[in-house]
């Protein structure tokens, strides 16, 4: 997926290209350099190369089929890499290859392979063929396209030939088959070898058109991320905001307001995957909240493990929801903890509020909170319940439930 | 925002020039601490609650400035906020924790996300606190902290013992820093009740020193164990 830096590859090619061989020059060249890289090699005057070049050409396009391969497997010399590739430069080269090609064809026609009117149309797609692979052998070319697309150096190069060498086949079908093929099945074969060198030629096109397309699709998704991020602030932080600038006058209103949209906001962030009230610690949670919007007051929501709910673990939440109203109504404004853990044989919860305390024996018994919310309904369900308080320390209440066997 | 950053430098130039008159009267009992928070409200704030109780040296609003001021200052512990501009906390650790080990760091973050939190202790932080704490408990905190000792909001004490407690019952743990003793165990569920050192100490027949030393036990444990369920369980909670 990441385009590989040219500084990544760069020691790989010059390992590749340090033994003395076969340079494309790029100084002095009429083409791809290929007469005048051939020629320094050789050491030899590249008129000679060129005129050897011209020769076989004529002699039934093998000169030409060697300056291809020779253009496509001849590296560019990396010690003249730094000539620049300009664009009307490479318009230039095509027309040259364009000329080049028919000019080939014209030659072979005038040699005596004569071309029919029918062969016109694949002929020139095999010419089309073939100067594309020849562009895409350039090595400036070849390396622009791999940091876009990221094509390997290897695997394009078996690609290239494997693609030169379906369409000169498929070319070689067209110009010698006519006299032996009468009906149109040994053509079509013909054109389609073409069309799949052809494909395999021009697939690092298709490679970066698809490459475009994945790249837009992400551009899409994450805009839609940003706007459902955007309509969830919208829908719930500004809106809290301006409620909180109308009830300025209300410090209590305002905690309130603050305290639940903190509340919602930290679960959207953190929590985003969090079903309802299927578990127990999103059960604890949802009551706390509850009692919060309800009093006004922030309690601090611990929970350690968690397990799914059952009958046994509603009455708990409940009878702990009742314990945190009643931590909220005595605390008189002050801090309320809940503290619960999921054991593997019992859940226990805490809820301490730094309230001024009282004496547990001297509660009224009119203050039935506690007593049948809490304590009855954690008896009934087999759990206890505990009440520890001291004036001036606060009051903790601590409620146990044992956990049903999964069996049962 | 910039003017309050502009202004930090010559304050903390000012700070560090501030132990040569400390010296020559009283010795300096209070501890000099950095603010490290991207919200200037929030940094006031603080300041404003922390009172006279600490001396404010130096303020930083992002990852960089806190390494500046903090190098600058060598405050006694900073305030370091678990989300920053310039990679979080984490930064701030990674750079300094090495280097200036008088200088300790107590996490204060809005963050409820375990693997953040966890991620600032294991970086070298000795505490971690909610902003939701009330003035004289941060205060409390720093000092304990500018001490030596460990500082647990209940809320790192449930996501330690939840870290911890996948293995209580599993019978192959090859070492010590893996699992909580039984008695770090009871201090850190009293911590999560919200019982402060003092009430730890009252409940277990035990000192307040003890209880710091059970704390700060913990805390190494946090930050040494090298076991792979303490990621495994940030990521799960994550998903969860």
């Amino acid at each position: 997926m990441r385009t590989p830096t040219p500084a990544a590859q760069a020691p790989g090619q010059q390992a590749e290209q340090a033994p003395a061989r076969l340079y494309r020059s790029t100084d002095g060249r009429v083409l791809a350099g290929v007469a005048r890289g051939l020629a320094d090699h050789l050491g030899v005057e590249v008129l000679y190369v060129r005129l050897a070049f011209v020769v076989l050409a004529a002699a039934g396009g093998a000169g030409i089929l060697t300056y291809g391969l020779l253009w496509v497997f001849a590296p560019q010399n990396p010690f003249e890499r730094a000539v620049p590739l300009d664009r009307e430069r490479d318009l230039t080269m095509l027309l040259a290859l364009g000329s080049l090609t028919v000019g080939g064809l014209l030659l072979l026609h005038a040699v005596g392979l004569g071309i029919g009117a029918g062969l016109a149309v694949p002929l020139v797609a095999v010419g089309l063929g073939v100067s594309m692979l020849w562009r895409q052998a350039d090595d400036d070319q070849r390396e622009r396209w791999r940091t876009r697309t990221g094509t390997h150096r290897l695997t394009g190069a078996a690609r290239a030939g494997l693609g030169v060498a379906l369409v000169l086949v498929g070319a070689g079908a067209i110009l010698v088959g006519p006299a032996d093929l009468n009906g149109t099945g040994g053509g079509l074969v013909a054109a389609l070898v073409v069309a799949v060198g052809l494909a395999l030629v021009s697939s690092p096109w298709w490679v970066r058109m698809a490459r475009d397309l994945a790249a837009e699709r992400n551009a899409r998704i994450r805009e839609q991320e940003r706007a459902e991020v955007a309509a969830h602030v919208h829908d719930s932080v500004l809106h809290t905001l301006t409620l909180i600038q109308r009830y300025v006058d209300d410090p209590r209103e305002v905690a309130r307001l603050a305290r639940a949209q903190e509340r919602e906001l930290r679960g959207w962030l953190y929590r985003p995957t969090t079903d309802s009230s299927q578990d127990l610690a999103a059960a604890l949670e949802a009551a706390a909240a509850e009692v919060e919007d309800a009093h006004g007051i922030a309690i601090e929501v611990v929970v350690v493990g968690d397990c799914p709910i059952d009958e046994r673990l509603a009455a708990l939440r409940d009878a702990a929801r009742e314990a945190m109203v009643n931590a909220a109504k005595y605390a008189g404004g002050a801090a309320v903890t809940l503290y619960a853990e999921v054991e593997p044989e019992q859940v226990t919860v805490f809820v301490r509020d730094r309230g001024p305390g009282f004496d547990v024996d001297d509660v009224p018994e009119d203050r039935l909170g506690l007593r049948q919310s809490v304590r009855g309904r954690m008896d009934r369900n087999g759990g206890t319940a505990a009440v520890r308080s001291t004036p001036g320390d606060g009051t903790e209440i601590q409620l146990e439930m044992p956990r049903q066997r999964s069996a049962t | 925002m910039s003017d309050q950053s502009g202004e930090t430098p010559p304050e903390a130039g000012a700070g560090g020039s501030g132990p040569a008159p400390g010296a020559a009267g009283t010795p300096p009992l209070r501890v000099r601490v950095v603010l490290v928070d991207d919200h200037r409200m929030f940094r006031s704030g603080v300041r404003a609650e922390l009172g006279d109780a600490v001396e404010v040296v130096g303020e930083a609003e992002d990852a960089q400035q806190a390494v500046t001021v903090i190098t600058a200052t060598r405050p006694d512990v900073v305030l370091l906020d678990v989300h920053l501009p310039g990679g979080g906390g984490r930064a701030v650790l990674q750079e300094l924790v090495g280097h200036l080990p008088e200088v300790k760091f107590l996490a204060l973050s809005v963050s409820d996300a375990p693997e953040d939190v966890i991620a600032v202790i294991r970086g070298g932080a000795r505490g971690y606190v909610t902003k939701s704490i009330t003035g004289p408990e941060l205060a409390a905190a720093v000092r304990r902290v500018a001490d030596g000792d460990a500082v647990f909001s209940p809320r790192l004490a449930g996501f330690v013992l939840d870290a911890f407690a996948a293995t209580t019952d599993v019978a192959t743990i090859d070492e010590d820093l893996d699992r909580l003793s039984q008695r770090e165990r009871e201090v850190l569920r009293l911590i999560a009740r919200g019982y402060t050192y003092k009430e730890v100490g009252k409940a277990l027949f035990i000192s307040v020193k003890t209880v710091e030393t059970h704390v700060s036990a913990v805390l190494r444990k946090l930050q040494l164990s090298n076991r792979h369920e303490l990621t495994r369980w940030a990521s799960a909670r994550r998903l969860v």
